[in-house]
């Protein structure tokens, strides 16, 4: 039997695609939201870190599955190999109802102001494509708020002299240091710097009809036993299921999105939890699928007025991938420093973004989530022994001793740095997969060694009597912090979108997610996902009011 | 040869079951070893050996068993042959294991062979600071003989190493980190306390 026909198919349900859908939904507009995952619980993982999705050597707990889906990475020698979804090299985001927003560290960034006008702060980066957002951040502070508001955002940035122009509080309060934070605190302040709690999208005090966290250990990687992180399962998705407008398919694979002869979008074509291929149309498609996954739907988007992929006449989608070049330092401490209060990480500073002369960009740096203990098996001064009575030593004396301090840097778009499809491999489904290549630009690592530095100097004052730096390398993949592949622009030479996510090339196909940043900023990037869902899905609907998209 | 149990050996097990709880070592050793003469005086076949591991043999397990003690020897916590690390392998290489099944049966019987040629003892018989000294040579990638000409001694070593590390560390219900063993030694309060 054939799908009826619908007003808007959201592609994704994650942080982007939740949102537009409940904007849409609520707007009075029938939507299907796709998901190629189901819902998932605690229940499902408990604790189990094999399985998380923090570090997966069995699976990746909450998708994708390893069994039906693979991409391509480089070999080291020239050529490309498979990698599955809990290999670090395929870069997965959470494949679930939800999808990162159910198992997330769930930090709430805002980017700073100046992220928006890279350009127009440090000019032409050689190597680069740096631009500025054809969107300010004045223009998007109010959906900022409306993601702290209706998720739900703990914090308080009265401490913070670099915090981004806010108009109102935070819903909820700051959480308190724990250890870790507490011994950092005091160090950061002797050193001149502005520490303040990382502001979080989880509960303090009981919000939204969710109760507050209970500080499980195991927080980033895992679903909260309780609902007391919001993602948009427990938060909008659900509003738009009851508006009864939107409903939910899940275990549904989207292959391809169809055009017409006009060059609009009339529909999609998607697999089914029993890998029946079946039609969709409607009236507008907005993909929110991650930054790699939007891409290669585009990509695979072929139709004789896009012979190179929907929206992709001017050769932009997939382009300009950007992530985050963790680094850091690891400091060992006499005494111990753990007591065992999830999530961990809980304090933050601005001090080192965008401020200094010689830097181009920069990173926020915050305490690290708990290591868990296998995880923390690999973390190792350089040249240690990796086994033996030398490891098993180092892990009792030390687990308990550490503390990270990390950060992510703030990465330079390049044309080269992409996702493409690969012409011969396909997936379970027969849908040609991606290849993910490119190399990091060197001012991602000059920054990674400031960082690093300023993380190692907090560590020493904070008392460690030991310390290392986390220095990430050139070699680049697509975490779950991907970015930047079908980035807005005014020009639709250099952009694949215009500043409300609508595809330059075709009006009735818009983004919203990740896949829209100019810029990645030096921050968790899923708050300012949330609030692009927000901007995407007010202007899909404001203008759905007059034309109907016809 | 496989040995199917009869009603009444497994009526029998089962009351030893309910009686103790046996790891699956444990009760390998029981229906294989000859320990429990009760069971064997009712079937002649249980001469043949039994393997109640799921893809691993005997000769690889106890093979396997000295290399996890190595990766996480034992000191004042147990290492990595109590925690079961053998026994988290073996289910993996019928799970999410599979595609390294091959790499275990080549890998572990070339690394035998390897041993043996050189010193007549097999890996699990030299001691202890004599099977350091073979992984030391194996973790820089320097095993000799015709297999590791076309396979890496080192990239072997490493899948060893992590999956030992992970049979320690991982949840139990994975078949290794017996009793969270590993838990208990770096202090966590277990079960992961809910408050």
């Amino acid at each position: 039997m054939a799908n009826k026909h619908v007003n808007a198919i959201v592609i994704g349900a994650g942080a982007g695609g939740g949102v537009v859908a409940k904007e849409l939904s609520m707007a009075g507009l029938t939507v299907v939201l796709m998901e190629r995952g189901r819902w998932q619980t605690f229940d499902e993982h408990g604790d189990d870190e094999l399985t998380s999705q923090r570090t997966f050597p069995l699976k990746c707990g909450y998708g994708p599955d390893n069994g039906r889906n693979w991409r391509m990475a480089p070999d080291g020698i020239g050529g490309w190999t498979r990698v599955f979804p809990n290999d670090w090299r395929y870069g997965n985001n959470a494949a679930c109802v939800g999808s990162g927003t159910v198992s997330y560290g769930a930090m709430a960034w805002r980017f700073q102001p100046v992220d928006f006008q890279l350009k127009t702060k440090y000019g032409s980066i050689p190597g680069t494509t740096l631009e500025d957002w054809p969107l300010t951040y004045d223009e998007l502070e109010p959906y900022y708020e409306k993601a702290e508001y209706e998720l739900g955002v703990a914090g308080d940035p009265t401490t913070d002299p670099f915090v981004p122009p806010r108009k109102h509080p935070y819903p909820m309060p700051a959480f308190s240091y724990n250890r870790e934070g507490m011994i950092l605190e005091k160090a950061a302040r002797n050193l001149g710097l502005h520490p303040f709690p990382i502001p979080m999208l989880r509960n303090s005090v009981p919000y939204n009809g969710r109760p507050a966290c209970i500080h499980m250990r195991t927080c980033v990687g895992y679903a909260c036993p309780v609902n007391a992180k919001a993602g948009t399962q427990n938060t909008v998705i659900p509003v738009a299921l009851k508006t009864g407008n939107c409903e939910l398919r899940i275990n549904c694979m989207v292959s391809e999105i169809l055009i017409d002869e006009k060059g609009r979008a009339k529909g999609i074509k998607y697999f089914d939890s029993e890998n029946k291929l079946h039609e969709q149309t409607s009236d507008l498609v907005v993909l929110s699928a991650s930054a790699t996954e939007t891409a290669r739907l585009l990509l695979n988007s072929k139709s004789k007025l896009f012979p190179n992929g929907a929206g992709n006449n001017q050769g932009w989608v997939g382009k300009n991938l950007q992530d985050h070049a963790y680094t850091g330092a690891y400091g060992l401490f006499e005494g111990e420093v753990y007591d065992d209060v999830g999530p961990g990480a809980c304090i933050a500073v601005n001090d080192f973004n965008h401020r200094f002369p010689d830097i181009v960009g920069g990173g926020v740096l915050c305490n690290e989530f708990i290591r868990m203990p296998y995880q923390f098996a690999g973390i190792r001064p350089n040249g240690s022994r990796m086994w033996g009575i030398e490891h098993k030593a180092f892990q009792k004396k030390n687990f308990k001793r550490h503390i990270a301090i990390h950060g992510p840097v703030q990465e330079m778009p390049t044309f080269d740095r992409k996702v493409e499809i690969d012409p011969a491999v396909k997936d379970f489904w027969g849908i040609p997969v991606l290849r993910i290549g490119g190399m990091r630009h060197e001012n991602d690592i000059n920054v990674a060694h400031f960082l690093s530095d300023k993380a190692e100097k907090w560590l020493k004052e904070a008392g460690a009597i030991s310390t290392w730096k986390s220095i990430p390398g050139r070699e680049s993949g697509a975490s779950q912090h991907q970015a930047g592949t079908c980035r807005m622009g005014n020009d639709p030479k250099t952009s694949v979108t215009n500043k409300f996510g609508q595809l330059h090339e075709i009006d009735n196909v818009f983004i919203a997610d990740g896949s829209l940043h100019v810029n990645n900023g030096g921050y968790n990037p899923v708050l300012t996902i949330l609030s692009l869902g927000f901007w995407v899905g007010n202007h899909i609907a404001s203008q759905w009011k007059g034309t109907k998209m016809k | 040869m496989n040995h199917y149990f009869t009603k009444f050996e497994l009526a029998l097990i089962s009351i030893f079951m309910s009686a103790h709880t046996f790891t699956r070592r444990e009760f390998a050793r029981l229906v294989t070893g000859g320990t429990a003469a009760v069971l064997i005086s009712f079937n002649t076949a249980c001469k043949n050996k039994i393997s109640l591991w799921r893809y691993l043999n005997e000769e690889e397990i106890s093979i396997l068993d000295a290399i996890a003690e190595q990766i996480i020897p034992t000191d004042d916590f147990p290492g990595g042959k109590w925690a079961n690390v053998s026994n988290f392998i073996d289910k993996q290489l019928t799970s999410y294991y599979k595609s390294h099944q091959v790499d275990y049966r080549g890998g572990m019987a070339a690394f035998q062979k390897s041993v043996f040629d050189g010193s007549k003892k097999k890996f699990e018989e030299h001691s202890f600071a004599e099977q350091k000294a073979v992984l030391e040579k194996m973790e820089a990638g320097e095993l000799t003989g015709e297999y590791w000409k076309e396979h890496s001694s080192k990239s072997f070593f490493e899948l060893l190493r992590q999956h030992c590390l992970q049979g320690f560390y991982g949840s139990p219900l994975h078949g290794g980190n017996r009793e969270y063993v590993s838990y208990r030694m770096l202090g966590l309060d277990y079960p992961n306390i809910i408050y």
